[in-house]
């Protein structure tokens, strides 16, 4: 019992960052039919830069909101100068791409910051909670996790269903043509999705990076879990997203607890392979009946 | 151009990569008139609708719409400088709900205007406001017809573009369509350019109109003089 409630909880607080990483995937997804397979290594760039400014400043919080404008700011960056030229001549062009800005980004940081591992911070203490002397598996820290994702996620929900430029990211995902017919600038929209897409991958960067250390790969297989959340949400849905990323949190945890801990990357695989094998427009997709 | 012109269309040369679709058409649009756009599948109809709202640029001639030169400028700047365009069928957004769609029509007004705006679609079109909170996706043709015109609506156009309207819908529910269009030209002063295979219905309200023929202009004349010219019925019109 104890056991369970632990690996239940510590599944939800890690599957809140695979949810960030979906959700920033499926932003992207969502207007514009890439998959951005840089996400991770923009979020392994600025959780450097969040280090950088801990480092500096000795606030953990203002290293955490510089990480997050980084994160908004490169999402933007990115889509303009190397996505924007591709982005006309079909998805499968900005794909690629993508790949080619993680090796750019992942060698930079390489020859910028060296190959070790570094240390990054929590936000409070990694020290287990318990209740009386019922250990619940989850640090203090890992409730702020999962807090700071689902507030985020919950933002972006009320942001996207009931304001002006929500309406409009959602018009210029689902009808560009039609949008653009009705005066949305579907270009400056699309912007908006990558910089969004970079703030949640900048989040579960910085709430991550403390169990895994910092180095240029960090992020890999933090983005490989987090795509996977994101497949089995369905990749459109933002529900979906965070749904996913709890389901495959909680498995994992339970694999890990329960198998053994080695084989839970080989089980995140093969999560992907079989979703995508059994149930290739997730969960929550609306593929199936959108008209195209 | 006189001032009195909602739309100039000058000399317009246009079409997809290496294929000319529009030789040179001319076609003004008096404001508060509607003006009907006729001829058979691939006369340039719906090219030269798109030509007007940006989505296929001009390669020669000119634009211009409420006084504003808008010849090459993008379909986003279009609609915002007054022009409407309601594409042939799929218009609306099916995963937003009608209000998001009539909405999103309304979101280059101020924001005082939106509400109101959205007021005023509701009352004249009750339909609507039984569907609010659906997925446009689930209305009927007719219905999401009526949708796609009250969205553009929702924008205050000087010119509305109008592509098709009656495609796929039952005779009495074009006539609704038909009588739809020419009531906003008698009470607001809507200027319309109208696009129809339809011809006879499309006439019943035109005032002027022209027929296109392989992307040329080959008649232009009031809407009556049209319907009663036998010969450019039988090749053109086909009623």
């Amino acid at each position: 019992m104890q056991e369970f409630v632990e690996f239940t909880l510590g599944g939800i607080a890690s599957g809140m960052v695979y949810a960030a990483i979906a959700l920033s995937l499926v932003l992207i997804w969502r207007g514009t039919r890439i998959l951005n397979f840089a996400q991770g290594g923009l979020a392994m760039l600025t959780t450097y830069l969040a280090s950088i400014v801990i480092s500096r400043t000795g606030s953990y919080w203002e290293g955490f909101a510089a990480g997050l404008a980084a994160g908004l700011v490169l999402g933007a960056v990115a889509e303009r100068t190397v996505i924007r030229p591709v982005e006309s001549k079909g998805p499968m062009n900005a794909v690629i791409v993508t790949i080619g800005l993680l090796i750019f980004i992942e060698g930079l940081a390489g020859i910028i910051f060296g190959g070790q591992y570094r240390s990054f911070p929590p936000a409070f203490s990694i020290v287990g909670l318990r209740i009386g002397s019922f250990s619940l598996g989850i640090s203090r820290n890992d409730v702020f996790t999962a807090g700071a994702v689902l507030a985020a996620a919950v933002i972006l929900a009320v942001v996207f269903r009931y304001t002006p430029v929500g309406l409009r990211l959602r018009a210029a995902a689902f009808g560009p043509q039609v949008a653009r017919l009705l005066g949305v600038r579907v270009g400056r929209v699309l912007t908006l999705g990558w910089a969004l897409a970079g703030l949640f991958g900048a989040l579960a960067g910085v709430l991550v990076t403390p169990s895994t250390f910092l180095y240029p790969n960090s992020m890999d297989a933090i983005f490989v879990l987090g795509f996977t959340a994101a497949v089995i949400g369905g990749l459109d849905s933002p529900v979906g997203a965070v749904v996913g990323g709890l389901i495959l949190g909680v498995v994992l945890e339970y694999v890990g607890g329960y198998l053994g801990s080695d084989i839970v990357p080989l089980f995140g695989l093969a999560a992907l392979v079989l979703v995508l094998m059994v149930r290739p427009s997730g969960l929550f997709s609306a593929a199936t009946t959108r008209q195209v | 151009m006189s001032a009195g012109t909602a739309l100039a269309v000058e000399g317009i040369e246009a079409g997809y990569g290496g294929a000319v679709v529009l030789h040179g058409v001319t076609v003004a649009v008096p404001a508060g008139t509607i003006t009907a756009v006729l001829g058979a599948n691939g006369a340039g109809k719906t090219t030269l609708l798109r030509t007007v709202s940006g989505m296929v640029r001009p390669r020669a001639g000119r634009i211009v719409a409420g006084g504003a030169d808008v010849t090459g400028r993008r379909p986003e700047q279009i609609s915002r400088a007054g022009v409407a365009h309601v594409p042939e069928g799929q218009g609306v957004i099916a995963e937003l709900t009608v209000e998001e769609n009539l909405r999103l029509g309304g979101l280059n007004r101020r924001h005082a205007e939106r509400a109101a705006g959205l007021a005023d679609a509701y009352a004249r079109f009750p339909v609507l406001e039984r569907r609010r909170g659906l997925p446009a996706g689930t209305l009927s043709g007719g219905e999401r017809q009526v949708l796609v015109i009250a969205r553009a609506l929702m924008s205050r156009p000087r010119v509305l573009l109008l592509d098709e309207p009656s495609l796929g819908l039952a005779p009495r529910v074009v006539a609704q369509v038909m009588g739809l269009v020419r009531s906003l030209r008698e009470e607001s002063g809507l200027s319309v350019l109208l696009v129809e295979q339809n011809a006879r219905s499309a006439l019943s309200i035109a005032d002027t109109g022209i027929v296109l023929n392989l992307g040329r202009v080959v008649a232009a004349a009031p809407a009556a003089d049209l319907a009663a010219d036998v010969s450019l019925r039988r090749h053109y019109l086909g009623f």
